[in-house]
C-alpha cells in the first residue's frame, strides 16, 4: 500500500483556540472543584457514608473502561493485521493514554486524602485488585507509550507488532482489574459476579470505538482533513458489533440473577422500582445508549450518514455514563442485607434506599476529566504527527 | 542537614540583620530533661514518633517514651493548651520556619491528655 | 521479656482480676481481660479479641452507643455524611413477627474485606484480632466501605476537632470501631460493654475468645450464637445470641 503521511494539525484557527480555551476552562473549574472538596472535606459532595463512590466515580471509572477500548483501532491494525486501520493507529494510542490520564485525575483528585499520592504509589497490598489497578494503569501508560513511539519513530518501524501485542494484551488486563474492582465485592448484591470483568471489556469496546470515533470525525473537520466513506463504513459495523454484545452481557448479567432468588430484592429495586436508577437503566442505557443506536448503525435507510454514526457514536456514549451511574450508585443504593428474613431499621439507614444528590464540585470534577482527556488530545495533534493527511476512500489503496 | 541546624541555631543575629525570616523563639514552659538530648531531637524526633507510631498502632506497643502524646504533655503551651495555633507554640513556631507541612494534627490532638479528657467530663462521670 | 517473667506477670493479673471481680459492686460485674499486657509488650496472636452479643438483654437502651461517642469523641450524628461507629439495628422476622435489637459495629472479621481490598494497607489486622485503620496511610479511596458487608465502616467529611489523644481521627480518611484498642491495651474493657454493664443489662461480653477460661469463650461453647451473614465465611470477633 502506499504510505499515508501523518502530519500535525495547523492549529492556527479561532475554532482551534476557542476549543482550548473552553476545555481550559472547564478543567479549571474541575481543578478549583477539587480544592473545593480537598478544603472543606467530602461534606461538600452529595456523597456519604451510605454512597460512598459518586459522579467522580462515575466519570472516571467510565473514561478509564473507555481508555482501554480507545485502543481497538491501533490493535485491529497491528494485532489483526488490518493494515487500513494503520493510519489511524497512533490517534488511537493517544486518546487511549488521554482517557486514561483524564480519568486517573478524576479518581486521585476525588481522594480523601489526594496529597498522599506517594504514599498509594509506595506501599503496596498486593491482595488488593485496587493496588493492581495502580501497577495496570501505570504500565498501560508505558507500553502504550512505547507503542506510540514504536509507530511514530522510523526507528521503531520493527517493535510495532510486539508493542502492539503487548499493549492489546495489557488492556483486556487492565479492563479485566477494573471490572474485578466490583466483581470482587461479594458482599453486595449489585456486584459479586466475575461477569462485570468481561462485561467490562465488552463495554469497553463500545466507549473506546464511539469516542474514537467522535474523535477522528471532528478532527478531520476542524483540521480540514479528508475523510472517506469507506473506513467509517468499517468502524460503524464494528460499533454496532460491540453495542449488541454490550446488551447482550447486560442481559445475561440480570437474567442470571434474577435466577438466584437471594438476589430478587436487588433485580426488583433496578428494573422496576429504582425510579431514577430503573429510568436510567430502561430509558438511557438501554433505550438511547443501546437499541437507539443499533437502529442508527444498522438501519439501511440511515446507515449511510455520516450524522447518523456521529449520532450514534454520541448516543453511545451518553448510555455508558448512564450504565456507569446504575452500576455504581445504583449498586450502592440498594441497602445491605445484614439479617436476612428480617426487616432493619436503625439510625444509621438500614433497611432503606439510599437516596443521592450530586452536588455541583464532584459533578464538575467529573466533567473535567472528559475536558482534559480532550485538551490532551488537542494539543498533542497540533505537536506530534498523529492525524492523517487525507483519509479520503482512494487513499492508502492497494 | 545538620550544617543547616548548626548555623540556624548558633547565627540568629546574623540572618535577623540579613533581613531574613527570624529564627522561631521556642518556649519551653516545663523544666526538667527531654527523652533524648535536644540536639538529637531536633534532628530525629520525627523518626522517633514514625517508629513508636507503627509500633503503638500496629503492633500494640504502648511504652511513653517517644510518644506523640508524651511530647504534647510537656510541651503544650500553659496558656493555650496546646503546641500549635501561633508560632508561639512548641511544634508550630519551628515547622513555619522550616517550612514543613505538619501533618498530625489533622487527627491527633493537640492537647495534654488530662485537659483532653476533661473536656469529656461526661465519660468520667459515667459510673 | 521472659517467659517466667510473663507467666508471673499474667499470673499478678489473674490474682487482680479475681480481686476486682470481688470488690466489684454488686450487680456490675465486669469481665476484665486477664492478660494486660505490659506497656511494651506487643500484642498476641494467641489471643483473639471479641464480643458477645446478648440480644436477649438487649432493648431499645442506647447506652453502648452514648458511651462510644464519649469514648471515642464521635460527635451525635445529625447528617448522613456523620460518621458511626455502632448503631442499634431493630430487627422483625418479616415471619414470625418477632422483634430484636442488635448493636453492630465492626465486626472484627477473621478474614477481613476491608483490609483485603485496601491498595496501601492501611486497614490491618493486630496479631489479636482487632481490625483497625492506619490513617497515616490511609488514602481516602473508601474501598473498604464498598468491601464491608456490615457497613462498619465511615469516612470522616469535614474537619474534626478535640479529638480523644488516645483516639486520634481526621478528615479524609476511614474509620471505624476499634474495639477500643486503646483501653483494650491497658486491660480495660470497651466503652459500650462497660456502659451496658453499668446499666444493669450486661448484653455484651468482651473477652479472648481463644482462651477456653474465658467468660466469652465459656458461653460461645454453651450457647448457640451467630454471626452476622456468615454466609460470606469472614468468621467475625463479634457474635450475637438470641437472634
Amino acid at each position: 500500500m502506499s504510505a499515508i503521511a501523518l502530519r500535525e494539525i495547523e492549529g492556527r484557527s479561532a475554532g482551534y483556540y476557542g476549543l482550548l480555551a473552553g476545555l481550559g476552562l472547564i478543567m479549571l473549574l474541575g481543578l478549583g472543584s477539587a480544592y473545593t472538596m480537598e478544603e472543606h472535606g467530602h461534606v461538600v459532595t452529595g456523597m456519604d457514608n451510605q454512597i460512598v463512590w459518586g459522579m467522580p466515580h462515575v466519570f472516571a471509572v467510565f473514561l478509564i473502561v473507555a481508555a482501554s477500548g480507545a485502543l481497538n483501532v491501533a490493535s485491529i491494525a497491528s494485532v489483526f493485521g488490518k493494515t487500513e486501520y494503520k493510519p489511524l493507529s497512533p490517534l488511537s494510542g493517544l486518546l487511549a493514554l488521554a482517557l486514561l490520564a483524564g480519568g486517573l485525575m478524576v479518581l486521585v483528585l476525588d481522594l480523601g486524602r489526594p496529597d498522599r499520592l506517594v504514599v498509594a504509589m509506595t506501599h503496596y497490598n498486593f491482595k488488593s485488585i485496587f493496588a493492581w489497578n495502580v501497577f495496570l494503569y501505570n504500565g498501560f501508560f508505558v507500553i502504550v507509550g512505547a507503542y506510540l513511539w514504536a509507530m511514530m519513530d522510523y526507528t521503531g518501524t520493527r517493535y510495532v507488532r510486539a508493542a502492539g501485542m503487548a499493549a492489546f494484551l495489557w488492556r483486556l488486563i487492565l479492563t479485566t482489574g477494573t471490572g474485578s474492582i466490583f466483581g470482587f465485592l461479594a458482599a453486595r448484591q449489585a456486584y459479586d459476579s466475575a461477569l462485570l470483568a468481561p462485561m467490562f471489556i465488552v463495554f469497553s469496546l463500545a466507549y473506546g470505538t464511539a469516542i474514537f470515533l467522535l474523535t477522528l470525525i471532528a478532527a478531520c473537520r476542524g483540521a480540514g482533513r479528508e475523510l472517506g466513506d469507506a473506513l467509517l463504513k468499517r468502524l460503524r459495523g464494528l460499533l454496532a458489533v460491540f453495542v449488541a454484545a454490550s446488551l447482550y452481557f447486560v442481559a445475561v448479567f440480570h437474567v442470571t440473577n434474577l435466577y438466584i432468588t437471594q438476589h430478587d430484592g436487588f433485580e426488583r429495586f433496578l428494573l422496576l422500582e429504582g425510579g431514577v436508577h430503573t429510568f436510567l437503566f430502561w430509558t438511557v442505557q438501554v433505550g438511547i445508549g443501546g437499541a437507539a443506536p443499533l437502529v442508527l448503525l444498522l438501519h439501511p435507510a440511515l446507515n449511510a450518514r455520516r450524522g447518523a454514526l456521529v449520532l450514534a457514536s454520541a448516543l453511545v456514549v451518553i448510555g455508558g455514563l448512564a450504565q456507569m451511574y446504575v452500576t455504581i450508585i445504583g449498586g450502592q443504593a440498594y441497602p445491605l442485607v445484614l439479617f436476612p428474613g428480617m426487616q432493619e431499621t436503625s439510625g444509621f439507614y438500614d433497611g432503606q434506599v439510599h437516596g443521592y444528590a450530586p452536588s455541583l464540585p464532584e459533578t464538575m470534577l467529573g466533567l473535567s476529566g472528559i475536558a482534559v482527556a480532550l485538551l490532551i488530545v488537542a494539543v498533542s495533534v497540533k505537536m506530534l504527527r498523529f492525524l492523517p493527511e487525507r483519509l479520503a476512500d482512494t487513499a492508502g489503496e492497494h | 542537614m545538620i550544617v543547616a541546624l548548626t548555623v540556624a541555631a548558633a547565627a540568629t543575629a546574623a540572618y535577623a540583620d540579613a533581613g531574613r525570616v527570624p529564627t522561631p523563639k521556642i518556649v519551653i514552659e516545663k523544666g526538667g530533661k527531654c527523652v533524648e538530648d535536644v540536639a538529637v531531637m531536633r534532628r530525629n524526633h520525627m523518626e522517633f514518633l514514625k517508629h513508636q507510631r507503627d509500633d503503638t498502632m500496629r503492633r500494640g506497643i504502648r511504652s511513653t517514651k517517644h510518644s506523640l502524646q508524651q511530647c504534647i504533655d510537656c510541651h503544650a503551651s500553659r496558656k493555650t493548651g496546646s503546641v500549635v495555633g501561633s508560632n508561639e507554640n512548641f511544634c508550630q513556631s519551628c515547622h513555619a520556619y522550616a517550612a514543613v507541612k505538619l501533618d498530625c494534627f489533622e487527627c491527633h490532638s493537640t492537647k495534654p491528655k488530662a485537659a483532653a479528657a476533661a473536656g469529656t467530663a461526661v465519660a468520667k462521670g459515667n459510673p | 521479656m521472659s517467659d517466667v517473667n510473663r507467666g508471673r506477670r499474667q499470673f499478678i493479673g489473674w490474682g487482680a482480676a479475681a480481686l476486682g471481680g470481688l470488690t466489684l459492686a454488686p450487680g456490675v460485674m465486669l469481665f476484665a481481660p486477664a492478660q494486660a499486657r505490659a506497656p511494651e509488650e506487643a500484642a498476641s496472636s494467641r489471643v483473639r479479641w471479641g464480643l458477645l452479643i446478648d440480644t436477649t438483654q438487649c432493648d431499645g437502651c442506647t447506652a453502648c452507643i452514648e458511651a462510644c461517642r464519649r469514648e471515642n469523641h464521635v460527635a451525635a450524628p445529625s447528617r448522613k455524611t456523620d460518621p458511626q461507629w455502632i448503631r442499634k439495628v431493630e430487627l422483625k422476622d418479616l415471619r414470625s413477627g418477632k422483634t430484636h435489637s442488635a448493636p453492630v459495629m465492626c465486626q472484627h472479621c477473621e478474614h477481613p474485606p476491608c483490609v483485603d481490598v485496601c491498595p496501601t494497607g492501611a486497614s490491618f489486622k493486630r496479631a489479636d484480632g482487632i481490625v483497625l485503620v492506619d490513617r497515616h496511610i490511609c488514602i481516602g479511596c473508601r474501598y473498604c466501605m464498598m468491601a464491608c458487608p456490615y457497613k462498619a465502616r465511615s469516612f470522616v467529611h469535614e474537619a474534626l476537632t478535640d479529638q480523644n489523644p488516645d483516639v486520634p481521627r481526621g478528615k479524609g480518611c476511614v474509620e471505624s470501631c476499634t474495639l477500643c484498642v486503646h483501653r483494650v491495651d491497658r486491660g480495660r474493657n470497651p466503652a459500650c460493654v462497660e456502659a451496658c454493664a453499668a446499666a444493669g443489662r450486661n448484653a455484651i461480653v468482651f473477652g479472648d475468645l481463644n482462651d477456653p477460661n474465658s467468660e466469652i469463650a465459656k458461653r460461645v461453647a454453651t450457647y448457640a450464637s451467630t454471626q452476622i451473614r456468615a454466609d460470606l465465611g469472614l468468621n467475625p470477633g463479634v457474635r450475637y445470641q438470641g437472634i
